[in-house]
């Protein structure tokens, strides 16, 4: 879960408890009190609200009731202390929970806006009497409130990109098997559309793959990939080089006249590489190289004199 | 930091055991360049498993060794380059020309007995 | 974290500069991969500082998250050396044909995220690198 520290160590950078007046401090102070007396009722009345909107239709009313009870606490904590860390926190676990439930966005974030809209009523309800009183109460109920729902969104934006990425790298090392056919021998097939980012994976887990198997020989095939240009070209250069750093002879299989005239064309050197038309060669060449002598087995022999 | 040089037969093993600066890798270009020829090596084995960078000062060196002791009559084998080390090498856009390259020192060893064997003294 | 600033005035002092470099990479969760990568970029970038102006420092520190919500690690190479008069010849990549190394200012780009170079002939180069966390 490296990754996820990492976001993790990013977003506290920000999170510092803001300054406020000693005016906003008591009224906030008073804010907070009348909304830990109100805490039944108002919540009551945003789960209502949620449902009514038809947000979290995934979540069992069980799971909205405690998920609402404790973003309400946290809600009250923050426009207490002045400090978002306890709710960041929260928020971020909260999206790893709801996230594979299939929770959209415009649904957290319409939850903590229904929240901000029945705590603001509440409010008016209070303090409709004094209408100068009820101005400073939102100015200092609403910055705070604002920084809350901007706090669980992006918590929560930041968490599904985390989830993305993740997957992405998953896909993307399914995409590029290294495989061992023979002792000191891997072959990697590639297929699909190579970018500059699958280049680089790519080139990673065969290295990492020439080392762990102590190979010798790698037949790269890119029967698969559908159009070679110079950045690709370029990588596939590089792919090569690196390999041969560690020690590993690479050969290069399944160029299509295409791709061989393009090479040509924008001038990659391909003397540094070693090519063999398809992948069958590419073995049985490697295999020569190893020092395998691959014998006919003898039903096999006589269609091959025959050939000859 | 010295670079420990082992002789062992017709070859030459220096294995670096910490992070080089400039000023050691052209010692240890001068090192070999000359008991090369004390001991009339026709191979030598560096061994660059620690090394966790090899900038392009690294290379051009590790490059000059081999073109050196090719005129003194060896091969040059570089063993142990780390697959991470390998590919930023590439990203930085550096080959490493005139040395031979192996996977570790066993595998060196059994490429030069080889190469001595075939006669063949043409580098890459 | 508080930004480390390294003085770089020979040959010792780059392989200080790139082991910091590591060591805070590691620490910042980079993959061995992404840290060897870092490692070398600052070799690169210390040596263009004792080859080239004698003296001058890295520096390294840690950028708040971005909008794409992600941090990165940022190396900053000054110096008040003689400058480089054509930054855009010395982008120029020539590795596959040169024997040459220049600067290596291009490999360098492609170790890193970002790049960014600012040199006035006879004040000095700043260059500053990134990479994401």
């Amino acid at each position: 879960m490296a990754i996820k520290e990492k976001v993790r160590g990013a977003a506290t950078t920000t999170s510092a408890a803001e300054p406020r007046s000693e005016g906003t401090q008591v009224v906030l102070r008073e804010l907070v009190a009348h909304l830990r007396a109100s805490r039944t009722e108002l919540r009551e009345n945003w789960i209502r609200k949620i449902v009514e909107a038809r947000l979290l239709t995934s979540m069992t009313k069980e799971e909205v009731f405690a998920e609402a009870t404790a973003v309400y606490d946290n809600y009250v904590e923050v426009l207490e202390s002045g400090s978002v860390d306890a709710l960041q926190a929260y928020a971020r676990d909260l999206s790893e929970r709801i996230i594979p439930r299939g929770v959209e966005t415009h649904e957290v974030v319409g939850i903590v806006l229904l929240l901000r809209d029945v705590l603001a009523r509440s409010l008016f309800g209070k303090y409709k009497q004094d209408y100068a009183l009820y101005n400073v109460v939102l100015d200092a109920y609403e910055p705070a409130a604002n920084r809350i729902a901007n706090t669980v969104a992006v918590g929560f934006v930041q968490e599904r990109e985390r989830i993305i990425r993740q997957q992405q790298e998953a896909i993307r090392e399914l995409s590029t098997p290294v495989l061992q056919v023979r002792e000191r021998l891997l072959i990697l097939p590639i297929i699909g559309v190579v970018d500059a980012q699958r280049a680089r994976q790519l080139t990673e887990q065969l290295l990492r793959g020439i080392r762990g198997n102590r190979a010798k020989v790698v037949v790269i095939d890119i029967t698969g990939v559908p159009s070679v240009d110079s950045k690709v070209a370029n990588h596939l250069v590089q792919t090569v080089e690196a390999s041969r750093l560690l020690g590993a002879m690479v050969i290069v299989t399944g160029l299509s006249s295409e791709i061989a005239q393009t090479l040509v064309t924008i001038g990659v050197d391909l003397a540094k590489m070693k090519t063999v038309g398809d992948l069958q060669g590419g073995i049985e060449e490697a295999e020569r190289l190893l020092g395998y002598k691959v014998t006919q087995v003898a039903e096999t022999r006589p269609t091959l004199e025959s050939a000859k | 930091m010295e670079v420990p040089i082992l002789k062992q037969g017709d070859y030459l093993i220096a294995s670096i055991q910490a992070a080089l600066s400039d000023a050691d890798l052209l010692r240890l270009r001068d090192d070999l360049a000359q008991r090369v020829g004390r001991f009339r090596s026709r191979g030598v084995i560096v061994d660059v498993t620690v090394l966790d960078v090899m900038d392009s000062f690294a290379v051009r060196t590790l490059r000059n060794i081999g073109q050196i002791l090719k005129m003194r009559g060896a091969e040059t084998v570089i063993v142990g380059i780390q697959p991470e080390v390998a590919f930023a090498m590439v990203q930085l856009g550096l080959t490493l020309t005139d040395v031979w390259t192996a996977l570790d020192l066993e595998e060196s060893i059994s490429f030069l007995d080889r190469l001595m064997k075939a006669g063949r003294t043409q580098g890459e | 974290m508080n930004d480390i600033a390294i003085s770089i005035s020979s040959d010792q002092d780059i392989v200080i500069a790139r082991q910091r470099g590591r060591e805070l990479a590691a620490k910042l969760g980079f993959s061995s991969t992404e840290q060897i990568a870092i490692a070398t970029a600052i070799s690169e970038l210390s040596r263009n500082i004792v080859e080239y102006a004698k003296r001058g420092e890295v520096i390294l520190s840690l950028t708040p998250s971005q909008g794409n919500g992600r941090g990165s690690l940022q190396i900053t190479a000054r110096d008040r050396g003689p400058g480089i008069p054509d930054v855009a010849l010395a982008m120029r990549d020539g590795y596959s044909t040169s024997r040459s190394l220049g600067l290596g200012l291009p490999g360098t780009r492609r170790l890193m995220d970002e790049f960014e170079i600012v040199s006035k002939p006879g004040k000095g180069t700043t260059v500053t690198i990134r990479k994401w966390i």
